[in-house]
């Protein structure tokens, strides 16, 4: 027995000192020497003939997944393994959902891909800066011109310090293909029985919705179960009465402003009364975003607001049926439009490959690609004045465009901290649904907000 | 020539015996180590060392990406006061009625009838009832949702029968949501339930009802003396069984609601997942899955412990 006994402290005693030994690696630790070993790279540095860099497999990982997305992405990939067809990409596509949870991992692990799609806001590129998983675009962007294409206040979306702090200013993360706004379309047909014009201020906007509501047509298609939705709603009505430097301030996390100012406030009561009214589809928060925009499509609701990712889908079902304008200008005088760039292109630095992976994005970015982007039905970030377009594509174009020169983008919500996703999709819910009062949820954000912003 | 198993060995040999892990049979052997070594490493690596490695996260703070910073049991501090981390549980709660207790009791139910009657076609019920337990979650996830919806054929069908008034968006309403995804639960539970009662129930001799009626027992009581102490062994592994499934429910509701409407539907284990992979709050989530588990490994063992004196 004496033999067993001392076997089984032997046991234990191995098993706390791996206890102990786990216990003193704290998680995260031991990546931290790798990251800096790459130093500051020179434009000089960077080699930009992918037609020079041998034999290489280039993993990328994106989210265009959908119609119009797709078609460009596999357009673009084809041509760039034609013209340098030493490069062979080997694609990874996801869903926004799914590719947001995985790339966490995969940023941070020693495999990582060579291109990625990281969401530009906080929570994800904020994050990814902070703990140098990313490679700083700036040698690139000198080498291959990007600063002289792309304006500086589209950079500044992808725009962090090196500690991730500050967001909109520092180094160059990532390059976008697209820009998005998320603006209000509408079936023309259906404008036209009401006898009534697209609106340009939120009174017109209300005088429609009670027609529309009056006629037994759905006046707003909406659909919360994805919760997101609720953040591109609730903006639609904000733009409308608080001013762009407030809601910038807001969305970017940058201290100065207040949730719970008055121009807040009455736009929280406005979307409150028009839920009251019936402006809404009935019983939004069980109806998921594609079923949303999928009824628009098919005749029922005379708007939808909605992001210019929907451009190919819903020219393909409506044809010549929607129209597109920027948000109706209310109490803030302005017809602000929230919006931004698409989820833009980065190179995580754990990748093997950062110089072809640089001209891989340089080369879904370039004049020529911005014209692929534009054919297969979407919104190039840049050149979209040289693109021929017409119909819904056209008058998105014109927004976009309207919307740079008059500096009407504001950012996305969400943007704001770490955590606001989930904040301020949970407190449009309740807002919505009548469980908070706008007051309380305007509470709520301001809570959160001051708590990052000090 | 068999040695009885008592005889005492001379003691040198009992000495050199032993080096070489020969002892007597029954006593501990060494070599007994080797045997067991396979399932150690396997439970070792695949579950104590995740389970040690979440502890140690737990009592960080950490985003999942950069350096973590010690945060003692703030953590679990957290899971406790935080209304959106403490709702999910008592979420949980609500749905071990829906996942346990509705089914325990409807299959019984049924299985007290199906076992007792002499019906055709008892094979083909007990088919569909079971078929739930075979298909992908997922998949009756989605399956529901469609039901469910706003425009769908739930709704639809009541406002065929006058109940309009009853029509709701089921997973947007802020009372609904919650049942509704119970509902589901009991659909799936309750095949299971009722298989693993009516196996039960094939074992009691025919003769204790004979002697029970002749003694002037109803139905009831026939149940109540007879059928239900026979299947309390299968009744506790089939508390056990929703128990837990109710407490690490997560498919249903990450597919049907995502935790919506607001936080109605929030539940552990989407929290775990909503905390790690979605906020960047790998320490909390992790400090919730430890409460969770330990939390399950509580009830199994109640609910076993409970099981056990009630057979005796």
């Amino acid at each position: 027995m004496k033999h067993y006994l001392s076997g089984r402290r032997r046991w234990s005693a191995a098993a706390a000192a791996a206890i102990l030994f786990l216990a003193a690696c704290a998680p995260g630790g031991g990546s931290d020497d790798d990251d800096g070993s790459d130093g500051e790279q020179q434009a000089s540095d960077v080699q930009t003939d992918p037609a020079e860099m041998g034999e290489i497999t280039l993993t990328v990982w994106d989210q265009e997944v959908r119609g119009g997305q797709a078609a460009q992405i596999e357009q673009l990939n084809a041509a760039f393994e034609k013209e340098y067809p030493n490069i062979t990409i080997d694609r990874v596509s996801r869903s926004t959902d799914d590719l947001r949870t995985t790339l966490r991992l995969a940023l941070s692990g020693d495999d990582a891909p060579d291109v990625v799609q990281a969401n530009n806001g906080r929570p994800e590129m904020g994050q990814y800066v902070a703990s140098d998983l990313l490679v700083p675009l700036d040698p690139y962007a000198e080498a291959y011109g990007w600063t002289d294409r792309f304006p500086a206040s589209i950079r500044a979306l992808a725009s962090y310090s090196d500690d991730g702090s500050v967001y909109g200013e520092g180094q160059l993360y990532g390059l976008p293909q697209m820009g998005e706004i998320v603006g209000l379309f509408y079936s023309k047909s259906k404008l036209d029985e009401l006898g009534m014009q697209p609106p340009e201020t939120t009174e017109e906007l209300e005088a429609i919705l009670a027609a529309a509501r009056d006629a037994g047509e759905t006046p707003i298609q909406f659909g919360n179960s994805e919760p997101w939705a609720g953040i591109h709603e609730f903006g639609f009505v904000q733009n409308q009465f608080v001013d762009a430097e407030t809601i910038r301030d807001l969305g970017f996390g940058r201290p100065g402003s207040s949730w719970t100012s008055d121009d807040n406030v009455t736009a929280a009561e406005t979307i409150v009364s028009w839920v009251e009214a019936g402006y809404f589809t009935e019983g939004f928060n069980g109806i998921d975003y594609d079923t949303a925009w999928q009824n628009f499509a098919q005749g029922d609701g005379v708007f939808f607001p909605g992001g210019t990712w929907l451009v190919a889908d819903l020219t393909e079902t409506m044809g010549d049926d929607v129209g597109f304008v920027l948000t109706p200008a209310g109490a803030s005088g302005e017809n602000l439009v929230t919006g931004g760039i698409s989820i833009p292109w980065a190179i995580p630095a754990n990748g093997q490959n950062h110089d072809a992976a640089a001209a891989y994005i340089n080369f879904i970015t370039s004049a020529d690609a911005m014209a692929t982007v534009a054919e297969t039905g979407n919104l190039p970030v840049v050149d979209s004045a040289d693109q021929p377009a017409e119909g819904l594509q056209a008058e998105v174009f014109e927004a976009w465009a309207e919307a740079g020169e008059r500096d009407l983008l504001v950012p996305y919500l969400d943007y704001a901290t770490e955590t606001f996703y989930d904040t301020i999709t949970a407190a449009i819910q309740d807002l919505l649904s009548g469980q908070a009062d706008p007051q309380q949820f305007l509470e709520t954000l301001e809570a959160e907000y001051t708590a990052a912003t000090g | 020539m068999a040695v009885p198993r008592t005889t005492p060995r001379p003691p040198a040999e009992q000495a050199s015996a032993r080096p070489g892990g020969r002892g007597r049979p029954g006593e501990p052997r060494r070599v007994a180590y080797l045997y067991i070594l396979p399932a150690v490493t396997v439970f070792a690596l695949f579950v104590l060392y995740p389970l040690i490695r979440s502890g140690v996260f737990s009592l960080y703070d950490w985003d999942g990406l950069g350096t973590a910073e010690w945060a003692g049991l703030a953590n679990y501090q957290a899971v406790f006061t935080e209304p959106a981390l403490r709702g999910a549980f008592v979420h949980a709660l609500v749905l071990i009625v829906f996942y346990a207790i509705i089914p325990v009791t409807l299959g019984l139910m049924l299985a007290a009838t199906m076992s007792r009657a002499r019906m055709a076609g008892l094979g083909f019920f007990r088919v569909v009832l079971f078929l739930p337990q075979v298909i992908p979650m997922v998949v009756v996830a989605v399956a529901w949702r469609q039901i469910y919806e706003p425009q769908g054929p739930l709704n639809s069908a009541l406002r065929a029968v006058g109940l309009d008034a009853l029509a709701r968006p089921w997973l947007g309403d802020y009372t609904a949501a919650l049942p509704s995804v119970g509902l589901v639960g009991t659909w799936i539970g309750t095949g299971l339930c009722l298989i693993l009662f009516l196996a039960g129930m094939a074992k009691i001799p025919r003769e204790l009802y004979e002697a029970a009626r002749l003694d002037g027992a109803g139905r009831l009581r026939e149940f109540t003396a007879i059928t239900l102490p026979s299947v309390r062994g299968e009744l506790s592994v089939a508390l056990t069984l929703t128990v837990i499934a109710a407490l690490k429910t997560f498919d249903l509701v990450y597919v049907m609601t995502s935790g919506g409407p607001g936080r109605q539907t929030t539940v552990p284990s989407y929290e775990v997942y909503n905390n790690a992979f979605l906020i960047g709050r790998v320490g909390t989530a992790t400090a919730l899955a430890i409460v969770l588990t330990v939390v399950v490994f509580l009830v199994t063992v109640v609910i076993n412990r409970v099981g056990e004196k009630a057979q005796r």
